[in-house]
């Protein structure tokens, strides 16, 4: 187990060291999680006023728009010079790149969620922090559970030509579990009365899917990865 | 976890082995053997299944029928194990372009559970000519300096069976001189060196065995001349058969994979 | 084997379905719904028979993907191509049903989204199997695990949530006279589901000799 999380460190720490030299996935998908929030103001803002209940909607999508960037671009670096290959190679239980490739891409969307989270509650007048760490907490289930199977598809997909758009077109259906309990239950965080029970209700059940979908690809990632 | 030397393997035997996806045929029925001080020369043209045999033996594909042996073990049961002694130099280097080689190296160093990763990736450094540039990123290097360091990378667990897939491109007059000698010395050492290469001069007198692939299938090399005669006479012989098979090839390859294009012309 | 299933399946089928007409119409009207409650003994099947074929999809997908059984992914293929068509079926006789029942052709409840959300995943099954390229058989078989276990979800959803739809529970409690045609198209269309798949992997098993027969000739 020990070396288990010692390879997976060893990744995450590959990752970050190429991200803190180029920072370009960082600025991009930040920049493209904003134009996303922007873009989807735009569409929602009638008469000078948002229309009620969009903003946790805004969010979520533009976790899952701007999570599918910063996907593709994660794995179009490990195929560049055929890289993963080489980490397919090594003598490590093959898992563990999976589970560093996932907390590396956990970190920088961390980063992003936290920026646009803000921007949004500032755009929308929405109490996002009246019950700052119970948002913290479905946001970041949310994005594990988006996350753990997107590094998985990402993942298998390096090999085939069509990655780009074929990526979005298996990631979103699999996800929109995700989605419809993260705006639920954001939901029933920031409306004028909260309704924690409920918010506790779509937590668990954020848990459980994450659980079943970390678990589930822990388990495929070796045999999806040989050829 | 992974106690390494628990599988070592003196030779690798290939029976008949085929890869195919769907109706195309990368691999058929290749059948050979290599024992440890050996360096056997893997030849054909362009698309001959030449990376997709490397691919095999590097444990990176399944063949579709027929088996790869090392040793006592096969590529399943030996798992990461049996991967801790395999060095593979692919035709893309693997490396990261935004680290620099000796972050390269001791990243992979680690991901292998060597000990000593620094001195390692020093004297990585050297043995590639690279220690004056070691922290700079790999993505400044020319070719030939990624081609050595990609090397260094590949053989830095010290591999029983070493697979190098043209691994003269890009190098200069010099380092291929230095890379001719370092399979020699890895032969000596008791290694298994499998080298797919279409620098014929460069290798002629090293290799002490040819196999050469041509459309998947083994052929045999004639046993006079020069390495570059041999090659030329074999895949001439080669032509000739395939003129007769092509209108049914023609309709098998609708299918199309991205690492292996097919064509054997 | 499926030489001999598909005629035994299909001469069956051929019969539940001949007889369901005939049960059907015999059944009485629903008081509210009139005759388009009828349109429930279609559609409760033909979403059955999905959740069959999916879970047959995600089966053998493992299978596939652990054992590497290539008939396991010949039965992959045929249960996701049929896991479409039926969950179509359904998408179909739901809102035809729905028109009459809530006034709208759609609504955004739990069950309808996730029936949508399923038979999305499947067309995107069947979209990575088409454009994947070599050796997306393996990713498929990954994705048909995946949908199999998005299934779950789709029931706790609708516990969760209060629905529009009718709650599944009705099916068990129904008087006999709706209960008998229900269940006797309920045995039709699985038993359906069951002949084609059959058919459906007995082609892609004579693709694959034709495949092996190519490279047979070229090794010549």
């Amino acid at each position: 187990m020990n070396r288990f999380l010692q390879v997976a460190w060893l990744v995450v720490w590959k990752d970050l060291r190429v991200e803190a030299r180029s920072k370009e996935m960082l600025f991009t998908t930040l920049f493209f999680a904003i134009s996303i929030v922007l873009v989807f103001s735009f569409g929602f803002v009638r008469a000078g006023q948002a229309v009620e209940g969009a903003a946790a909607g805004i969010l979520w999508i533009a976790m899952a728009f701007s999570g599918t960037l910063a996907l593709g671009r994660a794995f179009e670096r490990e195929r560049y010079h055929d890289a993963l290959r080489g980490l397919l190679l090594a003598p490590v239980d093959r898992p563990a790149i999976y589970l560093g490739k996932l907390v590396g891409l956990l970190l920088l969307l961390s980063l992003v969620e936290t920026v646009v989270a803000v921007l949004v509650a500032f755009l929308f007048g929405v109490p996002f922090f009246r019950h700052g760490w119970w948002l913290f907490l479905m946001l970041s289930l949310g994005t594990v559970g988006f996350a753990s199977v997107g590094t998985l598809f990402s993942a298998m997909l390096v090999r085939t030509r069509s990655r780009t758009v074929l990526l979005p077109v298996l990631l979103y259906p699999v996800t929109i579990p995700v989605l419809i309990m993260g705006v639920s239950g954001t939901t029933a965080l920031v409306q004028a009365e909260p309704d924690l029970a409920m918010a506790r209700l779509w937590i668990s059940l954020l848990f459980f899917f994450d659980t079943v979908f970390l678990t589930l690809a822990l388990w495929t990632f070796e045999p999806v990865m040989t050829e | 976890m992974v106690s390494l030397g628990d599988v070592d393997f003196e030779r690798v035997t290939v029976s008949d082995v085929s890869r195919f996806y769907g109706r195309r045929r990368a691999l058929s029925r290749v059948n050979f053997e290599c024992a440890s001080g050996e360096i056997v020369g893997l030849l054909g043209p362009n698309g001959a299944g030449k990376s997709t045999l490397l691919s095999v033996l590097a444990t990176l594909a399944e063949p579709s029928t027929g088996r790869v042996r090392y040793g006592a073990w096969s590529a399943r049961a030996g798992g990461a194990k049996l991967r801790a002694k395999i060095g593979f130099l692919a035709h893309d280097l693997q490396l990261y372009p935004e680290l620099s080689a000796r972050e390269n190296l001791e990243f992979f160093a680690g991901l292998y559970g060597l000990d000593r990763c620094e001195a390692r990736a020093d004297a990585a450094l050297a043995s590639a000519g690279l220690e004056f540039r070691a922290d700079e990123v790999v993505e400044g290097f020319s070719r030939g300096m990624r081609q050595r360091l990609a090397l260094e990378r590949a053989m830095i667990h010290a591999p029983r069976l070493m697979l190098f897939d043209e691994p003269f491109t890009g190098l200069d007059e010099a380092s291929c001189t230095a890379l001719v000698d370092r399979l020699r010395h890895l032969r000596g050492d008791g290694r298994i060196v499998i080298v797919a290469t279409h620098d014929l001069d460069v290798v002629d007198g090293v290799l002490d065995r040819e196999i050469l692939l041509t459309g998947g299938k083994l052929q045999v090399l004639r046993q006079s001349g020069t390495l570059r005669e041999r090659y030329r006479a074999a895949v001439a012989k080669r032509r000739g058969n395939e003129q007769r098979v092509k209108p049914l090839q023609r309709n098998a390859q609708d299918q199309d994979s991205e690492d292996e294009n097919g064509a054997s012309r | 084997m499926h030489r001999r299933l598909f005629p035994v399946l299909s001469g069956l089928s051929l019969c539940f379905f001949l007889v369901a007409p005939v049960l059907i119409v015999g059944a009485p009207y629903e008081s509210t719904m009139g005759l388009v409650q009828k349109i429930f003994y279609f559609h409760f099947p033909a979403w059955m028979a999905m959740f069959l074929a999916i879970f047959i999809l995600g089966i053998s997908s493992g299978v596939y993907l652990f054992r590497r059984k290539p008939a396991a992914d010949r039965l992959a293929v045929a249960a996701a191509e049929l896991a479409v068509v039926f969950g179509l079926m359904g998408l179909i006789t739901g809102p035809l049903w729905g028109i009459k029942a809530w006034g709208v052709w759609w609504q955004w409840d739990a069950r309808l989204t996730m029936a949508v959300v399923l038979e999305l995943i499947l067309v995107a099954y069947l979209l990575l199997r088409q454009y994947g390229g070599a050796g997306s058989d393996r990713l498929a078989a990954g994705l048909g695990l995946f949908a199999m276990a998005n299934v779950p979800f789709l029931y706790i959803s609708t516990e969760i949530w209060r629905t529009v739809h009718p709650r599944t529970s009705v099916v068990p409690t129904l008087p006999v006279d709706f209960g008998v045609p229900l269940w006797w198209s309920l045995v039709g269309f699985i038993v359906l589901c069951l002949a084609l798949l059959s058919l459906r992997c007995r082609l892609e098993e004579q693709r694959a000799m034709l495949d092996q027969l190519y490279l047979a000739v070229e090794e010549e």
